[in-house]
């Protein structure tokens, strides 16, 4: 009998180190920023000082853009609330350093993918969520209408710490033009500056000039220039090292854009479950098991969609609708002669 | 004994190798997870960004070295203007606070409070926003002098063009020693002989004439060149030649200035008041002149009471030079604790290396205050 109980117990022991080996295995799979962002409750995320139509926060404290909807977007998939999100605003600056020091887990603020930042920084490109290019604003009564216009001794003022500064010695020099940079460290300066008369033209991602033209003592004095002198391509980042967090993070934007394509938004989604089309099936998740893959459950993409939005319904209502940039450009779905083209959701 | 007595200091030793050991490993150790290195190559590596204003030649091709160096002597610039025009204003105003004139007196303290209690930050945004909005554009600006021009972009001067600089600045140098033995000769005779020379006349006379005299038969020479106005388009200009002067380092110059000047006049009022009455009238008694008295009695006694809180404000002036970075005045912080950092990514390199610039500049002027403080102390003999 006692030597029964004896190997009853080995057993059981056994079993027992077996399965807390299992579980400890899907737990790893979970992703450390994963388990911190779940036991936390919400979504850490680096948003702007304030760049309207991208994050920008009304005298609430609520914040608005598109950039903002990404990680709305996260929080929907992993914590079934978009409005579970702690919002740090970061100077240029600052935001890469807070992303690797762990103080936020996304950072979602107008930022460059450039192969130096990927590689060099620490941290990782998910993917891009506006198409943009630098692009000049300069005053209506000087007569420019092209860069080509620009003459030797132009005054251009800039932020301190961004692409811009190195796309504009670039464009400079190619041109053979001698130039004066001035350089701000915060964008509100900038627009002070260049407003009072200081510099001939403003410079920075065409995006922000669109914004910060409203908010110009004359906004209908200054003209942003028809030209762009570089790709911009402005995208969340996430730490490097945790490949399960990325892909989330990734998959979250990439289910938007591809709602889009498939015209699904957040007012049809339910509707769209009785759908034919398996493509639309698995994103508002009446097939296939894609949120286990991701340590997430069924309905993360339904609740993206419903809860945020379509990445058209995102653009619309922080970019066209606040008279940024009505025109979408390079930011429409493949299908109808934008870039944003997404690999399928399956 | 001894062991009780050195304990205390090797266990304090210990506890701060401990605290920097730590910090030191656990930085290594997240910038590892991350995949930093740590090290200082970048700053062999191309910087690839302009700078607007830079006393030595500098443009995007240069390394991120020169790029540091650029914002140092910026830095280096805005505090050693800022510390003289802050000492003269400073002294001046200490001394009117003290007038027996009652609206000179008056102006004077109303000046010192209003500016001393503004933060400081607030002044330069002041001084820089309410000059671009005052100033006039380029094509209006009015003509100063015959030659300058100021403007809502800068100050545009007739830039001096030499021809063998060296040869001049040789004889200056040449003149500053023969005068530095003079003045020794000088008091030497009057100790000796009783007799007194017209020592400051005859020094100004060698320092003027001396160098002079290199146009005459060393081949140097100087010319000017004048700014001359330039349209670029319907409504803009720029000026040709010339020296520039930016409006960040004008205003951010009068912030500083007129902020520390403050405090010095403090210094220098506190100085001249701890000063005995008894001095003054023991000194007019023995048939000393009121500026003798000022120059060889009062004033000694009072540097000892000024120097050391007025070399207080030499630091402080110098570290809030940093604050240039809101107004685009290119100084070690906007440029390399600011742009530099954000091209490379190397927080902590770069803000170790900035800390380290700001603690040398720092203690540097400690040091020559101190030196100078210990030559007008009381010599014991």
């Amino acid at each position: 009998m006692f030597k029964y109980v004896k190997q009853l117990t080995s057993l059981v022991a056994m079993v027992a180190v077996l399965f807390a080996f299992t579980t400890e295995t899907m737990a790893a799979k979970k992703s450390k920023t994963l388990k911190n962002t779940m036991k936390k409750g919400f979504v850490r995320c680096g948003v702007s000082q304030g760049l309207p139509g991208f994050s920008n926060a009304d005298a609430a404290g609520n914040w608005t853009g598109v950039d903002v909807d990404v990680c709305r977007a996260v929080a929907a998939a992993v914590l079934g609330d978009a409005n579970k999100v702690k919002f740090t605003p970061l100077s240029a600056k600052e935001r890469f350093t807070a992303l690797t020091s762990g103080e936020i887990d996304i950072l979602s603020r107008n930022t460059t993918w450039t192969l130096s930042r990927d590689a060099d920084l620490g941290v990782t490109f998910v993917g891009v969520n506006f198409y943009d290019g630098q692009g000049f604003m300069v005053r209506k009564d000087s007569g420019i209408t092209s860069t080509s216009q620009f003459k030797n001794g132009i005054s251009a003022c800039t932020n301190i710490g961004t692409t811009t500064e190195l796309n504009m010695r670039d464009f400079f020099n190619s041109k053979g033009i001698s130039y004066e940079p001035v350089a701000f460290e915060k964008a509100d300066e900038v627009v002070a500056a260049y407003d009072s008369g200081r510099c001939d033209t403003y410079t920075t991602d065409k995006s922000g000039l669109a914004a910060q033209r409203t908010k110009m003592t004359n906004p209908d004095d200054h003209l942003v220039l028809p030209e762009t002198i570089s790709k911009e391509p402005l995208g969340p980042v996430v730490r490097q090292g945790d490949a399960v967090w990325e892909d989330i993070v990734r998959w979250s934007l990439n289910v938007m854009i591809e709602a889009e394509e498939y015209g699904i938004s957040s007012t049809n989604a339910d509707a769209m479950k009785v759908s034919e089309n398996p493509a639309i099936k698995r994103l508002v998740g009446t097939e296939g098991e894609l949120g286990s893959y991701l340590g997430l459950d069924q309905d993360w993409s339904l609740r993206i969609i419903k809860q945020v939005g379509n990445y058209g319904e995102s653009y619309k209502r922080n970019i066209a609708d606040t008279g940024i940039l009505p025109d979408r450009g390079p930011n429409n779905i493949w299908t109808k002669g934008g870039l944003l083209y997404t690999p399928p959701a399956r | 004994m001894k062991l009780k007595k050195i304990l205390p200091q090797l266990l304090t030793l210990l506890f701060i190798i401990l605290v920097f050991g730590f910090f030191t490993m656990n930085a290594q150790e997240n910038m590892g997870a991350r995949g930093l290195e740590f090290g200082f190559g970048f700053l062999k590596t191309q910087a690839s960004f302009d700078i607007q204003f830079s006393l030595i030649d500098y443009d995007g091709s240069h390394t991120y070295a020169r790029a540091y160096l650029v914002g140092l002597l910026n830095t280096l610039l805005v505090a050693f203007i800022g510390i003289i025009l802050a000492t003269l204003l400073g002294a001046v105003v200490g001394v009117a606070r003290l007038s027996p004139n009652y609206l000179i007196r008056k102006t004077a303290s109303f000046y010192i409070e209003f500016f001393r209690n503004i933060p400081l930050l607030l002044q330069i945004f002041f001084w820089y926003f309410a000059a671009l909005r005052a100033l006039p554009m380029l094509e209006d600006a009015p003509m100063l002098l015959n030659s300058s021009f100021m403007t809502i972009k800068g100050l545009y001067a007739p830039a001096p063009i030499w021809t063998n600089f060296d040869v001049f600045f040789t004889t200056i140098i040449a003149a500053m020693i023969i005068i530095f033995f003079f003045v020794r000769y000088a008091k030497k005779k009057q100790e000796q002989e009783g007799k007194r020379l017209p020592v400051f006349f005859i020094s100004l006379a060698i320092f003027i004439f001396l160098p002079l005299l290199t146009f005459l038969i060393g081949g140097v020479d100087l010319s000017w060149s004048y700014p001359v106005i330039r349209q670029m388009s319907q409504s803009s200009y720029t000026f040709d030649g010339g020296l520039k002067i930016p409006p960040e380092l004008i205003a951010l110059t009068l912030a500083l200035t007129l902020y520390t000047a403050t405090f010095i006049a403090e210094n220098v009022r506190a100085g001249i008041q701890g000063i005995g009455k008894g001095q003054k009238e023991a000194a007019a008694s023995i048939g000393l002149t009121p500026n003798q008295v000022l120059k060889l009695v009062i004033m000694p006694q009072a540097l000892r009471i000024i120097i050391p809180p007025t070399t207080n404000q030499y630091l402080n002036l110098t570290k809030n030079s940093s604050l240039a970075a809101a107004i685009a005045y290119p100084d070690l912080v906007l440029v390399f604790a600011g742009t530099a950092m954000m091209q490379t990514g190397r927080a902590i390199e770069i803000v170790g290396i900035t800390m380290a610039t700001y603690l040398t500049i720092s203690l540097c002027i400690s040091l020559l205050m101190n030196w100078y403080n210990k030559r007008i102390a009381i010599q014991e003999k």
